[in-house]
């Protein structure tokens, strides 16, 4: 049983497992918009997707998105093999920047990591603190 | 019938007064006393009436000249009211529209320009011969421009610290046509002022080669290089693939994050690391504080000529003024951008308190107003010595780096004091139970916390130490003070721009879209902006920050989407404790918490005692539950039932404006929704069932 006090204008509720197990008597309206993910209703790249991290934005974005969506698009079999071109381009251009794009780095973390209220799937607190 | 007047003697011996009434009665009538006076039984004669003292007239002066001592005495008491009341900004007699308001230091000289002016319209009314009140008022006022016109000189240039606390900020009413002229006067006369001390500084500034740098023109300019900095010039470059960006830093440094520079950096055990500004997160990788590596950022030099365009960062300069119509930005060092769209994001400097403010050198190298890298570089240095550190504030900022300082000084044998006004840490922002809840962690992370105080006076102690002295008369001798009472948005630009500034919340005023003019941004902690659920706010926190610069960064690329998605804010008191909050959590709202009742079969993870129990942080492995009861009645929380984890709605006018998650985590997707629906409950005890508060 749970019970309540006042202490001012604050009002406290204590409650127990049991009166919370029944189901709540409110209910929230159906999110309107679910959040965008990679591939948009109609078939486009989100670009601003957050899982694409800091690929779009960094100084080979151009190149990135180039590749991605030739890829994207590519009818070929296996797919993306006729995008050759601008895959090298986009490496080549990755090659000059080591600290921006390394490869197998442990010190450096992907900007993807910052971006907190997009992700529905927030861990804990703490990371939310690693992420913002 | 009146007899005799001794009726006590009648009573007390009544055989004598029978014979003595009988007497009185009828033979000696001569010997009754009937209490008349024995004045002489003379008749009135006309010597009786009263007799003239002196010439009438003579007396008629004296009265009245008593009569109008009075009455000047009580017109001048009244007048003197009247003009206290309008000074204080009690009364508001809306003579005309008020004054337009730039900044801090034109206000205050505008509001003596006007109250001169003021004095004289209402002499006319006060009484002619009422002594000379209204005039010595105003004789006071014109003393102060001479203050605030050396204030305004170096504001513009450097500001490390903000200038004390303009006089009477009060809305003077008076005639529009003077106060228009004498506002226009004024301002220009500031900003001819301020941009002269600007280019007087630049020449002093060694930027021969780099003026050349900044390119003429740039499709998107941002003022400020922060963290809704990063956050917009990641939205331009997502929608705008060939973006180029230029972003200008007063500060001097590449983009940071500042959360940790009160939290993780101080937990790590690798000084190396924290040297460098990196520190380990939750998943136990480590980071730098920094957003992105410098190579990162396109050079400046190369930015206009880039094909696919980037992202460069000019540090060290500011920008002074803004031709908002023409699209043109002015640059401290006398360089000039031309811009497409641009977004102001230029954050806060930390309040500062004014007796810290008229204090010498020798005290003001020992405090430290703490915001940025190089604050919190010199504070670890100092802390870094095992000294005794004070905190003056008691909100996020002060109790995080109290929990902060304590845990580091345990190593080297340091201290810390926390001082602030309130009852409690985060007295403003949690209800009363829950703040004296924090404070009692506070405490057991080893700060001493003197509440209810603030300091009235600074000196400088022996040995370079500082001695404060608090209005509770108590003193405290420290080596080191961190100022932490709050933020001043940096809304220099807004007066020497044309940009309007929100009077109640500080910040520049936008619209639900960010948009302070056309083609004009605002975010941050600088914007004060139309939330479309919560009403007129400005928020200063990290998530805040990040939001709003998307936001402005996607409406600067033609979205013209409004504020909708709700930020978040969270505080660490230590790695134990936490809290995630978001929306309008301000402690002077009604509220409701609801707490997870703990059971024999419950232990939260972090045991508190109720209030009134000293705390012992070593008792976190298992909660004493052999004394609870499982009762239905009401009775007092008892050991290991209490506010260990729960949800608290804040409300106004029944509304859930605010809702504060104590120990409970990823649950910030239904509070988000709560807050968005905007509806009132009748029981929050079912919404809070939503948040599942029992299961782990």
């Amino acid at each position: 049983m749970s019970y309540c006090k006042q202490e001012g204008k604050d009002r406290v509720v204590f409650v127990t497992e049991e009166d919370h197990n029944a189901p709540a008597a409110v209910s929230l309206p159906e999110e309107d918009e679910p959040p965008a993910g990679l591939i948009q209703p109609d078939g486009e790249i989100n670009w601003a997707c957050p899982c694409l991290g800091g690929m779009t934005t960094g100084p080979c974005g151009v190149e990135f998105r180039e590749s991605f969506t030739c890829f994207h698009y590519s009818t070929a079999d296996p797919k993306g093999s006729d995008c050759f071109e601008p895959f090298s381009r986009m490496t080549e251009c990755m090659s000059q920047y080591p600290n921006v794009y390394g490869s197998k780095n442990d010190d450096r973390e992907m900007p993807k990591d910052e971006l907190t209220s997009e992700d529905s799937s927030e861990i804990g607190h703490s990371e939310v603190s690693a992420k913002a | 019938m009146f007899r005799c007047g001794s009726l006590a003697s009648r009573i007390a011996q009544p055989s004598s007064r029978v014979a003595r009434h009988g007497k009185a009665r009828g033979i000696n009538r001569s010997h009754c006393d009937r209490g008349y006076s024995n004045a002489s039984k003379k008749p009135m004669t006309m010597n009786d009436l009263p007799q003239p003292q002196g010439s009438w007239a003579k007396r008629h002066e004296r009265m009245q000249k008593k009569y109008n001592l009075q009455l000047a005495v009580g017109l001048g008491f009244a007048g003197f009211t009247l003009f206290a009341a309008k000074q204080s900004g009690l009364v508001n007699f809306y003579f005309g529209p008020g004054k337009l308001k730039f900044g801090k230091g034109v206000e205050s000289k505008e509001q003596e320009a006007a109250a001169v002016e003021e004095e004289t319209i209402t002499e006319p009314p006060a009484d002619v011969e009422s002594e000379a009140l209204p005039e010595t008022p105003a004789e006071t006022p014109l003393a102060a421009p001479i203050d605030t016109e050396s204030a305004a000189a170096p504001s513009a240039p450097v500001d490390t610290k903000p200038a004390s606390a303009p006089p009477t900020p009060v809305e003077v009413p008076a005639k529009p046509k003077q106060v228009e002229e004498a506002a226009i006067t004024e301002s220009s006369a500031v900003v001819s002022k301020s941009e002269e001390d600007a280019k007087s500084a630049s020449t002093a500034k060694e930027s021969a080669g780099k003026v050349s740098d900044i390119p003429e023109h740039v499709p998107y300019l941002i003022i400020g290089a922060g963290t809704s900095s990063v956050a917009a010039f990641r939205a331009i470059k997502a929608k705008d693939a060939k973006a180029k960006v230029l972003v200008i830093s007063g500060e001097g440094e590449n983009p940071y994050m500042r959360p940790p520079l009160s939290k993780e950096l101080w937990y790590s055990d690798d000084i190396e690391a924290t040297n460098k500004l990196r520190f380990k997160q939750w998943n136990g990788k480590e980071r730098s504080i920094y957003f992105e590596h410098e190579e990162y950022y396109t050079p400046v030099k190369e930015l206009a000529t880039r094909e696919n365009g980037g992202i460069s960062i000019v540090k060290g300069r500011k920008v002074v003024k803004l031709d908002v119509h023409k699209k043109r930005a002015f640059i401290d060092d006398g360089s000039e951008v031309s811009y497409d769209k641009c977004l102001i994001a230029t954050g806060g400097t930390p309040k500062s308190l004014p007796v810290f403010d008229n204090a010498g050198e020798d005290i003001l190298k020992n405090v430290t107003l703490f915001r940025s890298v190089s604050d919190f570089q010199r504070l670890h240095n100092v802390a870094q010595q095992g000294k005794h550190i004070t905190i003056i504030g008691g909100g996020f900022l002060g109790s995080e780096l109290a929990c902060a300082l304590g845990y580091k000084l345990k190593a080297t044998s340091g201290s810390v004091t926390q001082i602030y006004p309130e009852a409690g840490n985060m007295g403003r922002v949690l209800p009363e139970y829950l703040s004296k809840w924090t404070t009692e962690k506070v405490k057991s992370e080893g700060v001493e916390i003197i509440p209810n105080s603030f300091v009235e006076e600074v000196k400088s102690a022996k040995d370079e130490k500082v001695k404060l002295k608090l209005n509770t008369g108590k003193e405290i001798v420290t080596d080191h003070v961190v100022v932490a009472v709050g933020l001043e948005p940096n809304v220099e630009l807004a007066q020497s721009s044309g940009l309007e500034i929100d009077d109640t919340h500080g910040g520049f005023r936008v619209n639900a879209e960010l948009e302070a003019r056309s083609n004009l941004w605002v975010a941050g902690d600088a914007a004060c902006f139309f939330d479309i659920k919560l009403g007129r706010r400005r928020v200063e926190h990290h998530d805040h920050a990040i939001v709003s610069g998307r936001l402005a960064g996607e409406n600067m690329t033609g979205s013209g989407k409004p504020y909708w998605h709700q930020s978040m804010f969270w505080s660490d008191l230590g790695p134990e404790v936490g809290y995630e909050a978001i929306g309008i959590v301000d402690s002077s709202l009604p509220t409701v918490g609801v707490f997870a009742k703990a059971t024999a079969k419950d232990t939260p993870k972090a045991v508190v005692e109720a209030t009134g129990e000293s705390l012992r942080s070593e008792t976190e492995q298992v909660a004493d539950t052999s004394s609870l009861m499982h009762s239905s009645d009401p009775h007092a929380p008892l050991k290991g039932e209490d506010y260990g984890k729960g949800i608290i709605f804040y409300l106004r006018e029944n509304i859930v404006v605010g809702i504060v998650l104590w120990n409970v985590y990823n649950r910030m997707p239904i509070a988000r929704k709560i807050i968005k629906d905007g509806k009132s409950y009748d029981d929050l005890s079912e919404v809070a069932k939503l948040f599942s508060l029992h299961s782990e």
